[in-house]
């Protein structure tokens, strides 16, 4: 059963004058349950100890290995080398800051994305250590759990048509975390609130609707659902905000 | 030398760094947080299950109280704890949860009515009632009296991780992800900060903080087999230890959970066994119970790992290609609860092993979980020996979990810690002045650049730092595991100081340039074999069993003589090994040394009982 497995890894260490990008191949024989987290701690620790890729919880939890995997971005711990062909090409993810190799920087480009979207519960009130906490219907919570689940892989944004185009556009695991927000009563954030965060080109507008978003998705967030009412509400926000004063539904 | 200046240094982004960061943000000081990784991919993201505390909102933890949980967990620390520190925790656990709930969290909820949960493998009904529809819902864990564990499906430490960066952000705490720290700043008085190695350029950087925190999490990592993630691998544990006056507290109270998956050692929670899941042997049969009769699968985590191992040593195991495992049976909690609530658990079973645990069996053994051990606190946080340096969550010994924490008790003490430690931070930095001694800054920092330059050159060797790993996994698997001994202790420390001798002649292979893995790992491999050595010295040392800590050849837990906590001190740079000394379990007893209910064991007395005497916080 045993192959042998052509790894072709995107190599280049902007830290290094020397360095230039270039692709390198390395070689393995493939091993039983073997994934790409294994075969690259691998590679590193046997054949070339300077090879920079990222892996954290190596669980499909925390997002940190996202990749593009033979022209698909994906997380690389939950990519298995058996439903891959001998030769497989690894680059790093397109839109986010290369630090060397496989590795990006993703944090830098979340953190900003927070700050636009204003990633937090809206609220006016005080927390009351001594009051019992308010109460919320448990579907509602698994609703919210339902787009709480995005790990900030980045495969989202990586498979954006816009996003490759514009570098300002927030990409669809913004336009889910604002959806997500939405549909919480804790943040008392208004309709034309979130319009004037989401309601332009940058926002809900600049999605073409190609939906790689969607097809690579490791957590299968129902992203196209999200986008599709969002789009709705945002353009029935705009035509109300057309409409004379006495026709207007609240906000 | 790039310098930066903040009020507080946190090390470490997860839930209780962030947590600290927020009350410090909040009262209007100026934090930065340094993480391995983005803060939101921190290890506390991966913690399913959820967090204990008493709120007794479910039908199942109805009569709960912070004094029934109190109880479990002292029992649960096989009376190693603080009961001081385990007293103030349940007392603000409860305020703790309602936090998270009004900063975003979306905790379960209380369904009225009839609902049917599972036990020991069996449906039975309970009544939630009408008045507490939609307050924060409990599961089961192991070794509590009630059900008192709050989740977000079994997503909770993903979501509270959220919920709290969240936060963070609209504070203006400032992280610095993909920051490394190799040092702390300090002048044998004062922590003034750290030395810190940028993961994106590779470049070495000071920050000096009028207060600094470990906050960095566990350094399970040392184990080969863990699950924890890559990033536990004791960095800022090190850092603490090499000042030679900051000790490590109990390094040998290491925690095995019972279902790591096999291969890979991916955890899947306790929530498996707390909602009704049962544990086979190769013949198909419940086992547990005949060890157990009382608790089951549902015993404290130490006694489910050492009765799993008892059973397969007995060859009841099922064989693999990667060893004997057990099996994890979950399916009759049926399609739709396993879909919502073990929904990472499917995943998980799905994607690394090809098995749906709706229809299949799922593979499972004990494995390296979580370590008690830590740099330790006094009750407010602040770490032995340096004035400013502050420690919560995984990376302390603060000390509630003793020789064994509970499930969910962790993931609780996180956040509560980081409320509690937090506002004693905040007290700090309200209080006296600070002054930062550049010339312990400059010390500190030559001193790391020169290890750097050390490594490349390969000054003191070119010994390959991915051997010297290996070996050291050897010597922690072959002594320091779920069962141990004298004899197979005192040869991992052989092992281990020849270990540590290679460690020290590490050098480079590859140019060391940027963010180069290989001088990450050659920085601290060192560190990691001295900590390697904290926990076989104080395993061989500690002639008892108490908690996760079990000698085969002293199967007492011997109260007469070892009711004390281990203090690890690395006092020289060029010791072999580590000095330890001792000091008492926990200042008062609220509750005096008794049997757990849980376990077996026999128990060797205190000569002279102690008085008793509720000392609430």
């Amino acid at each position: 059963m045993s192959r042998t497995l052509t790894f072709n890894i995107f190599r280049y260490n902007p830290q290094d004058p020397d360095s230039q990008p270039h692709m390198e191949a390395f070689t393995l024989e493939e091993t039983e349950a073997m994934s790409l987290f294994i075969a690259l701690n691998r590679i590193r620790s046997e054949q070339d100890p300077s090879l920079q890729f990222d892996f954290c919880c190596r669980a499909g939890i925390c997002g940190a290995c996202a990749m593009v995997i033979n022209g698909r971005p994906g997380l690389a711990c939950r990519t298995k080398t058996r439903d891959l062909p001998n030769e497989i090409t690894l680059l790093p993810l397109p839109v986010f800051k290369l630090v060397a190799d496989l590795s990006v920087d993703t944090g830098t480009w979340f953190r900003q994305m927070y700050q636009k979207v204003e990633s937090w519960i809206h609220t006016d009130k005080e927390f009351d250590p001594h009051a019992k906490e308010e109460r919320m219907d448990n579907h509602l919570a698994e609703e919210i759990y339902e787009l709480d689940r995005c790990i900030e892989c980045g495969c989202c944004v990586a498979a954006c048509g816009t996003a490759i185009m514009r570098p300002d556009f927030l990409g669809a695991v913004a336009l889910n975390r604002i959806a997500r927000f939405m549909i919480d009563p804790r943040d008392e954030r208004t309709t034309d609130e979130y319009f004037d965060v989401v309601g332009t080109d940058e926002g809900i507008f600049g999605c073409m609707g190609l939906l790689g978003c969607e097809d690579v998705c490791p957590k299968q967030i129902p992203l196209q659902e999200q986008l599709g009412k969002l789009r709705r509400k945002m353009a029935l926000a705009a035509i109300n905000n057309k409409l004379p004063k006495f026709l207007k539904s609240p906000s | 030398m790039q310098i930066f200046q903040t009020d507080l240094l946190c090390i470490g982004a997860g839930l209780a760094g962030e947590r600290v960061a927020i009350e410090a943000a909040g009262s209007g000081f100026s934090v930065v947080c340094l993480s391995l990784v983005p803060a939101r991919r921190s290890h506390s993201s991966a913690a399913q299950g959820g967090m204990q505390a008493a709120l007794g909102n479910s039908a199942m933890g109805e009569g709960d109280s912070p004094d029934v949980h109190f109880n479990d967990t002292v029992k649960g620390s096989d009376w190693g704890c603080d009961q001081e520190v385990a007293r103030i925790f349940v007392e603000n656990a409860p305020i703790a949860m309602r936090q998270m709930a009004f900063w975003g969290v979306p905790w379960n909820r209380v369904v009225p009515g009839e609902q049917t949960y599972y036990k020991g493998g069996k449906p039975f009904t309970a009544v939630e009632k009408t008045e507490n529809e939609g307050l924060i819902h409990s599961r089961s864990f192991g070794g509590t009296a009630k059900w008192r564990t709050c989740y977000t499906s079994d997503g909770t430490g993903h979501s509270v991780l959220f919920a709290l960066d969240n936060r963070a952000a609209q504070l203006g705490v400032d992280i610095h992800d993909k920051t490394e720290v190799v040092a702390l700043i300090h002048d044998g008085e004062t922590c003034m900060g750290a030395i810190a190695r940028c993961l994106k350029t590779g470049e070495l950087r000071a920050y000096l903080a009028r207060a600094t925190l470990i906050a960095s999490g566990g350094f399970g990592r040392i184990y080969r087999a863990s699950t924890n993630a890559v990033i536990n691998d004791g960095g800022a544990h090190i850092a603490a230890l090499d000042t030679g006056i900051v000790p490590i507290g109990n390094p040998e109270a290491i925690q095995f959970h019972p279902t790591g998956i096999v291969p890979t050692d991916i955890l899947v929670t306790e929530g498996c066994r707390g909602d009704g899941g049962i544990l086979l042997d190769v013949n198909q049969y419940r086992f547990m119970p005949d060890y157990e009769p009382e608790k089951a699968e549902l015993a404290s985590r130490d006694v489910v790992s050492r009765r799993m191992t008892e059973h397969m040593r007995k060859g009841l195991g099922v064989k693999s290609a990667y060893g004997d495992h057990l099996w994890l049976d979950i399916r009759h909690l049926g399609a739709h609860h396993i879909n919502t609530n073990l929904r990472e658990v499917k995943d998980i079973c799905e994607t690394f092993l090809g098995v749906d645990p709706i229809t299949q069996l799922v593979p499972v053994r004990p494995t390296q979980h979580y370590c008690m051990a830590g740099v330790r606190t006094n009750k407010d946080g602040a770490v032995y020996g340096l004035k400013g340096l502050f420690s919560a969550g995984e990376a302390a010994c603060w000390d509630m979990h003793g020789f064994n924490r509970l499930g969910g008790n962790s993931l609780s003490e996180t956040v509560v810690a980081g409320m509690v430690v937090g506002a004693k931070v905040v007290e700090f930095l309200q209080g006296a002045d600070s002054v930062i001694k550049m010339s312990a800054v400059r010390d500190a920092f030559a001193k790391q650049q020169q290890r750097v330059t050390n490594l490349i050159d390969g000054v003191n060797g070119r010994e390959n730092a991915f051997a010297v790993r290996e070996e050291m996994h050897d010597a922690l698997v072959k002594g320091a595991g779920i069962f141990r001994n004298g004899k197979d202790l005192a040869e991992s420390v052989e092992t281990l100081k020849g270990t540590l001798a290679r460690a020290r002649r590490v050098g480079l292979a590859s140019n060391g340039i940027g963010a180069n893995p290989e001088l990450a790992l050659a920085l601290k491999i060192e560190g990691m074999v001295k900590l390697a050595l904290c926990v076989t010295q104080a395993a061989l040392m500690r002639t008892e069993s108490r908690g996760a800590h079990t000698r085969e050849d002293f199967p007492d837990r011997n109260d007469r003589d070892w009711l004390n906590r281990t203090l690890a001190y690395w006092n020289k740079d060029g010791d072999e090994l580590p000095t330890l000394k001792y000091e008492t379990a926990t200042p008062s007893f609220e509750l005096p040394p008794g049997e757990r209910g849980y376990g077996g064991g026999k128990i060797i007395p205190m000569d002279t009982p102690p008085k008793t005497g509720k000392n609430k916080a």
